[in-house]
């Protein structure tokens, strides 16, 4: 269901959990589907002993992607006019993340969302924003 | 990153959908969608990432004998040291995905989409990039930073612009510090 111009408020806010305890499995569904065979996601020997990290995590554009999943919840299929994010902390197996999006503006039949997803310390992982065409 | 085909598939957005943890129907289901707003099967908000799987040079999927991969066999990697992909080195640009060079040295930093409209299942998109920006600076948790910006703009088969898409990779002087 679209959203319509007349319900909405500046300062609204919609939110999900979008993942609740990522699954290494999920992050290996993710490389498969999008193509992105980066071991840094997937492989634990490489990214611990050859990348230097703790542990896999997850792509940058699965976290998009699970965030972009609250978007079209909210504003409705077909409807992003324009979605992009900045990637502030990486995101590990175990991460629940739950994306909010805030109402910024409403004009013309369009609003803008200020959008931002954290896990389960409060730390943000994307931050970003988002424009819909709105009944 | 050049992609001549990129045919949206029915098949495909049900399995990115599925990877995103997203349950919609406008994703698999075709009689559903055919009664919606947008008409039938649409793709998610960043499905044009998986363009990669048409891009016979990414760097960043196994050659199918699997040499050369970065990943572990045997070893903890099967490249020492392990090799920027090809992308990353391409006068194009980076194929997005992880964004500047793989090896564990080059990360997504930010995405961004602009949706002229939604690709829909039948669409055979094509993806010709371009490098745009590049900066550097002192990050507090991983060195040097350097920033690299690569524009996408994926086309119909009209040659109507559907998305414009810009990526940008980063990479840092060492592993980001997770404390």
């Amino acid at each position: 269901m679209a959203l319509k111009a007349s319900d909405l408020n500046i300062g609204d806010t919609y939110s999900e959990v979008v993942v609740d305890d990522l699954k290494r499995t999920q992050i290996v569904m993710y490389s498969g589907a999008s193509g992105d065979y980066n071991p840094v996601h997937t492989d634990e020997p490489f990214v611990t002993k050859v990348a230097g990290y703790p542990t896999v995590f997850a792509h940058g554009m699965l976290s998009m992607g699970m965030t972009g999943k609250m978007l079209t919840n909210y504003v409705g299929d077909g409807r992003l006019t324009e979605y992009r994010v900045r990637f502030t902390s990486q995101v590990f197996p175990g991460d629940t993340l739950t994306a909010t999006a805030t109402v910024q503006k409403i004009e013309n039949g369009l609003i803008d969302l200020e959008i931002v997803t954290v896990n389960q310390n409060g730390v943000e992982v994307v931050r970003g924003a988002a424009q819909a065409r709105v009944d | 990153m050049a992609v001549k085909k990129f045919p949206v598939e029915a098949s495909h957005i049900m399995m990115f959908a599925r990877s995103i943890g997203d349950d919609n129907q406008i994703y698999y289901d075709d009689d559903y969608a055919a009664q919606s707003e947008v008409g039938g099967v649409v793709a998610p908000p960043t499905f044009v990432q998986a363009s990669a799987q048409f891009d016979p040079d990414y760097g960043l999927r196994p050659k199918i004998d699997g040499k050369g991969w970065m990943g572990s066999g045997a070893n903890p990697t099967s490249v020492v040291p392990p090799k920027p992909a090809k992308d990353s080195s391409s006068k194009e640009g980076s194929s997005g995905g992880s964004g500047g060079r793989s090896g564990g040295g080059g990360l997504h930093a930010e995405q961004r989409y602009v949706y002229h409209r939604h690709p829909k299942v039948g669409d055979i998109l094509t993806a010709t990039s371009r490098r745009g920006e590049s900066w550097e600076r002192e990050g507090r948790r991983s060195g040097k930073l350097v920033f690299n910006e690569s524009i996408t703009e994926y086309r119909d088969q009209n040659g109507e612009l559907v998305v414009t898409a810009t990526s940008v990779g980063v990479t840092t002087e060492r592993p980001v510090d997770q404390g």
